[in-house]
């Protein structure tokens, strides 16, 4: 009898575990949605383009928001703006040095404030920014919308569980700070470079 | 056969025309000139409003400026042209 009753608490326990294990969404999109958009003013018109090369996972538990853990990273070279020489020089070793510095990343150390309504949790996500080789400390306000079985649902087999995590967040970085044409043609590209993420991560069920 | 400075007359005006025209008619884009042109759309479930590219040329300000610079010295040179003609009265 006490076997049964140790037993059956051992199952309850690991249960509760399982169950409080924050889940871990990978934000390589199936459908490429997920996309970074970057704009700085210039002269004439912003340059604004986007990067569709997003990975990445983010371990969250929608009960426990404050303890999520993560990175997220983008291919340098899947930036892209719509004129072909601006993207050269985008790219090249001027700018970006796409070549040396293939990856952008964000790696999060700590998510504070958090406040939850529904299935909405708004925070402020300290972490490591990496650009063109060069890591700062950040801190980005965020927005995560937790939107249980609906993996499914979005690839348009329902019969598959799982759930999504969306991750909409909006953030300044200056471009000399990163070394890239630091205190160069200000007048005509702005120093300031505007990023704005909305990326969905899945975590299907097995 | 057709005189130089008419003939740069027709082709500086017919520059322009062109130039005007394309530019016009490809959506008279006041920005710098586009390879690919950013469409926006929104995922159904996710509500994520995301940019995919259509793969087409846009001509810009860069494009206008050109052919209209282009046009003027062509017409430039045929008035040139035309002004250094010796006439009737000289000869």
């Amino acid at each position: 009898m006490k076997k049964l009753v140790l037993a059956s608490l051992v199952s309850a326990a690991l249960a509760a575990a399982a169950h409080a294990a924050p889940t871990s969404f990978d934000f390589k999109d199936p459908k490429g949605v997920n996309t970074l958009q970057f704009s700085l003013d210039s002269v004439l018109e912003p340059i604004a383009g986007t990067a569709a090369g997003v990975t990445g996972t983010v371990a969250f538990d929608p009960a426990n928001p404050a303890a999520t853990t993560g990175k997220i990273v983008i291919a340098t070279k899947s930036l892209v703006v719509p004129n072909a020489t601006m993207n050269e020089h985008l790219l090249g070793n001027n700018w970006l040095d796409a070549a040396a510095n293939p990856e952008i990343t964000f790696q999060l150390t700590a998510l504070e404030g958090t406040k939850t309504a529904g299935n909405v949790t708004t925070a402020v996500a300290t972490g490591k920014f990496t650009l063109k080789g060069v890591t700062k400390d950040i801190k980005v306000p965020v927005k995560l919308t937790f939107l249980p079985d609906s993996f499914g649902k979005r690839i348009n087999k329902p019969e598959v569980k799982g759930d999504l995590l969306v991750l909409r967040g909006e953030f300044m970085v200056m471009r000399g700070d990163y070394g890239i044409q630091p205190g160069k043609n200000e007048d005509k590209v702005n120093p300031e470079i505007k990023i704005t993420i909305a990326i969905v991560g899945s975590a299907p069920k097995a | 056969m057709i005189p130089a400075p008419r003939l740069l007359k027709f082709a500086g005006l017919a520059l322009v025309g062109a130039t005007l025209g394309f530019w016009a008619a490809k959506g008279a884009h006041l920005g710098w000139s586009q390879n690919r042109v950013p469409v926006a759309k929104t995922d159904e479930i996710t509500g994520i409003v995301f940019t995919t590219y259509e793969e087409r040329f846009v001509p810009g300000v860069e494009f206008l400026g050109t052919g209209l610079i282009l046009g003027a010295v062509c017409l430039g040179i045929a008035f040139f042209l035309r002004q250094k003609k010796p006439t009737a009265s000289n000869s």
